[in-house]
C-alpha cells in the first residue's frame, strides 16, 4: 500500500493519515444517497409489506396507482398547479429581477429583501396566514388559491437565478440596440432575453418543482377534488406504509432526474 | 445656460424612466404583499384579540404558564441545536475531503449532495419510513450481523427524527462550506507549514478561520430551517416529537384556534428573525442563499 505513504498535500500530511476522513466521507455520501435509490427496487416488491431485497417482483403497486382515481387526480392537479406556476410566476419574477437590475434605486436593497420574505419566512406561517386569507376570499381548494399561493413561494427562487445571470450581462448592449433605433421592450426581448434564456428556463423549472414539491401551504388549502399529491401522500404516510407511495416516489424521482438533466443539458449546449 | 430646461427635462425623463423600470417589481411585489405579507400581519393582529375579540395577551400569558408550551420549545431547540451539530459533525468533514478534490472529481462527488436536493422530501421521508421501521431494512442487516438481538425502534421517535432531519438539512450546511472552502489559497497553508506549523496547527489557525464564513452561514440556515420544520418531524417523529410547527397545525386543524396558533407562529417568526439579525454580522446574507436550492 505505497498510495498510502503517499503525501496527499504539498504539506506533511500523507493518505494514510487522511484514511478517516476518506471513510468518512465517502460514508456520508452513500447515506445521502442511499435511502432515494433504495425506493426504487422496494417498489416493484410483490409483497404488502416493504421489504429489500424484494423476495418476489411485481408491477402491483404501479397498478394500483394508475388504476386508482384519487391519486390520478391528485397527480393531474399537481401537474397543472406546477405548470401555472411556472408560467405566472416566471415572467413576474424575471421583470422583478429585471426593474430591480436596472433601476439601481437607492431602496432597491429594502425591495429586494420584500421580494425574498417567502424564503426566509417559517413555511408554517406562510401555510396558515395563507389559510386564513383564502377562508375569508372563499379561496380555499381552489385552483386559483393554490397556483397564486406556489407563485408567491416560487417568486424569490425564480428571481436569484435569473439576478445571477443579469449580474454577468453587459447591459450596453442594450444601449447598442436602443441607439439603433430599438425601442426599451424591443431591447430586451431582442437582445437581452435571448442571453439570459437559460437562466430563466431553468428558473421555470424550478418554479415547477417548486409548487409540485410543496407540502405544508398544500395541506391547509388545497382539498377535494384539488388536493395535490403531496397532501395525498403525506396524509397517507401519517396513516399506515403503503407500498403505493413507494411506486409513485420512483415515479417522481424518475421525472425529477430527467427534468433537471434535460434543462442541464440544453444549457450546456449553449 | 441656456441648456439649463433641456438638462431638467433630461433629468425627469431619466427618473421617470427610473421610476418606470422600477415598476417592473410591483406585479410580483403585489402577490407576495397580499398571499403572504398582509395574511402574516393579520396573524400578529389574531394572536393578540382574546376569544371574545377585545385586545388581550392572554395567547402569550397562556403560552407563558403552561409547561407543556415550554416544552414544546425546548423540543424545538434541542431537535434543532442536535441536528446542526451532527450536520456540522457531518458535513465539515464531507466538505473538506471534496474541497481537497480536484474540481472533476469534486463535481462528480457533489451529485451525492445534490441528489437529496432534488429529490422530493416526501420521497426522502417516506424512504427513512420505510428503512427505519420495526422490519426494515436496518434492522434486519442489524440483526443478522449480529449487531443487536432485539429489532430497535429508530422511528416515531427522536432518534428517527434526528436521522430524517439531518439527511434533509446536510446539503445545506455542505454547499455555503464547500464554497468558501473552495476559495481558500492553499499557498497559505503552504506557508504556514513552511513557517514549522503542524499540520494540525496551521489547519486551526489557518484554515479553520478561513472557512468560518461558509461554516457560520451554514449552521445559520440549518438552524433556521429546523425550527420551522414540520414534515419530517410530524412522519418521523410519530407524535412523540412535538415541535413548534406541529403544535401550530394541530392548533389550527384539530381546536381551530386561531389565536393561539397565531402567538406561536409569531414567536416562532421573532426567533427567527433575531436570529438572522443578531447574527447578520457574522455572516453576509449572500452567503446564506443556495443559488436555486429548494428548502
Amino acid at each position: 500500500m505505497s498510495w498510502l505513504k503517499q503525501s496527499a498535500t504539498d504539506t506533511q500530511i500523507t493518505h494514510g493519515a487522511r484514511l478517516w476522513l476518506y471513510v468518512v466521507a465517502v460514508l456520508v455520501m452513500v447515506w445521502l444517497v442511499i435511502p432515494t435509490l433504495l425506493v426504487i427496487p422496494m417498489s416493484f416488491s410483490a409483497s404488502q409489506y416493504l421489504e429489500f431485497p424484494p423476495r418476489e417482483w411485481s408491477v402491483r403497486w404501479y397498478k394500483s396507482y394508475f388504476n386508482s382515481t384519487a391519486w390520478m387526480q391528485a397527480t393531474v392537479t399537481s401537474l397543472k398547479a406546477g405548470v401555472l406556476t411556472a408560467l405566472l410566476a416566471t415572467p413576474l419574477a424575471t421583470m422583478a429581477a429585471y426593474g430591480l437590475h436596472v433601476s439601481r434605486l437607492r431602496h432597491a436593497n429594502l425591495l429586494l429583501m420584500l421580494l425574498l420574505t417567502p424564503m426566509v419566512v417559517p413555511v408554517i406561517l406562510i401555510g396558515i396566514g395563507v389559510f386564513y386569507a383564502y377562508v375569508k376570499l372563499k379561496l380555499v381548494n381552489s385552483m386559483l388559491g393554490l397556483v397564486l399561493a406556489h407563485s408567491m413561494l416560487a417568486i424569490p427562487v425564480v428571481m436569484l437565478v435569473v439576478a445571477s445571470a443579469l449580474k454577468s450581462f453587459d447591459l450596453d448592449q442594450e444601449l447598442v440596440a436602443r441607439s439603433l433605433g430599438a425601442s426599451r421592450i424591443k431591447a430586451f426581448w431582442m437582445v437581452t432575453l435571448p442571453q439570459i434564456k437559460f437562466s430563466v428556463v431553468t428558473g421555470a423549472v424550478l418554479a415547477f418543482l417548486t409548487s409540485f414539491d410543496e407540502i405544508i401551504v398544500s395541506l391547509f388549502v388545497s382539498g377535494g377534488d384539488n388536493s395535490t399529491l403531496t397532501r395525498n401522500m403525506f396524509n397517507a404516510l401519517r396513516d399506515q406504509v403503503d407500498p403505493t407511495i413507494a411506486a409513485i416516489s420512483t415515479l417522481i424521482v424518475l421525472a425529477t432526474t430527467v427534468l433537471l438533466v434535460i434543462t442541464q443539458y440544453v444549457g450546456r449546449g449553449k | 445656460m441656456s441648456d439649463l430646461p433641456n438638462a431638467l427635462a433630461l433629468q425627469r425623463n431619466a427618473l421617470w424612466e427610473r421610476l418606470g423600470l422600477a415598476s417592473l417589481v410591483m406585479p410580483a411585489l403585489l402577490l407576495i404583499v397580499i398571499t403572504m405579507l398582509l395574511p402574516v400581519c393579520w396573524l400578529f393582529y389574531l394572536s393578540v384579540l382574546s376569544d371574545a375579540g377585545a385586545f388581550s395577551l392572554e395567547h402569550y400569558q397562556r403560552m407563558w404558564e403552561q409547561p407543556s408550551y415550554g416544552r414544546t420549545f425546548l423540543t424545538t431547540f434541542r431537535v434543532s441545536l442536535l441536528t446542526t451539530g451532527i450536520c456540522i459533525l457531518l458535513g465539515y468533514p464531507l466538505a473538506y475531503f471534496l474541497s481537497e478534490l480536484p474540481k472533476r472529481a469534486a463535481n462528480l462527488c457533489m451529485v451525492a449532495v445534490l441528489l437529496p436536493l432534488w429529490t422530493s422530501l416526501l420521497v426522502r421521508t417516506y424512504a427513512w419510513l420505510v428503512l427505519l421501521q420495526r422490519r426494515g431494512l436496518i434492522n434486519n442487516w442489524g440483526i443478522e450481523l449480529g449487531l443487536w438481538d432485539e429489532p430497535l425502534t429508530l422511528v416515531h421517535n427522536l432518534a428517527g427524527t434526528l436521522i430524517g432531519m439531518v439527511h434533509v438539512m446536510l446539503p445545506f450546511l455542505v454547499l455555503p462550506l464547500y464554497a468558501s472552502m473552495r476559495a481558500i489559497d492553499r499557498n497559505y497553508l503552504r506557508a504556514a507549514a513552511n513557517l514549522g506549523a503542524s499540520p494540525l496547527r496551521s489547519f486551526w489557525l489557518v484554515f479553520f478561520p478561513l472557512a468560518l464564513p461558509g461554516l457560520s452561514a451554514g449552521v445559520l440556515i440549518v438552524f433556521i430551517l429546523c425550527l420551522g420544520f414540520y414534515v419530517t418531524p410530524a412522519v418521523l417523529g410519530g407524535g412523540k416529537v412535538i415541535m413548534v410547527s406541529s403544535r401550530i397545525a394541530n392548533d389550527i386543524e384539530i381546536f381551530f384556534n386561531w389565536g393561539a396558533a397565531s402567538a406561536l407562529g409569531v414567536v416562532l417568526l421573532v426567533l427567527t428573525a433575531l436570529l438572522i439579525l443578531g447574527t447578520a454580522r457574522l455572516t453576509r446574507l449572500g452567503n446564506i442563499m443556495p443559488s436555486g436550492g429548494r428548502p
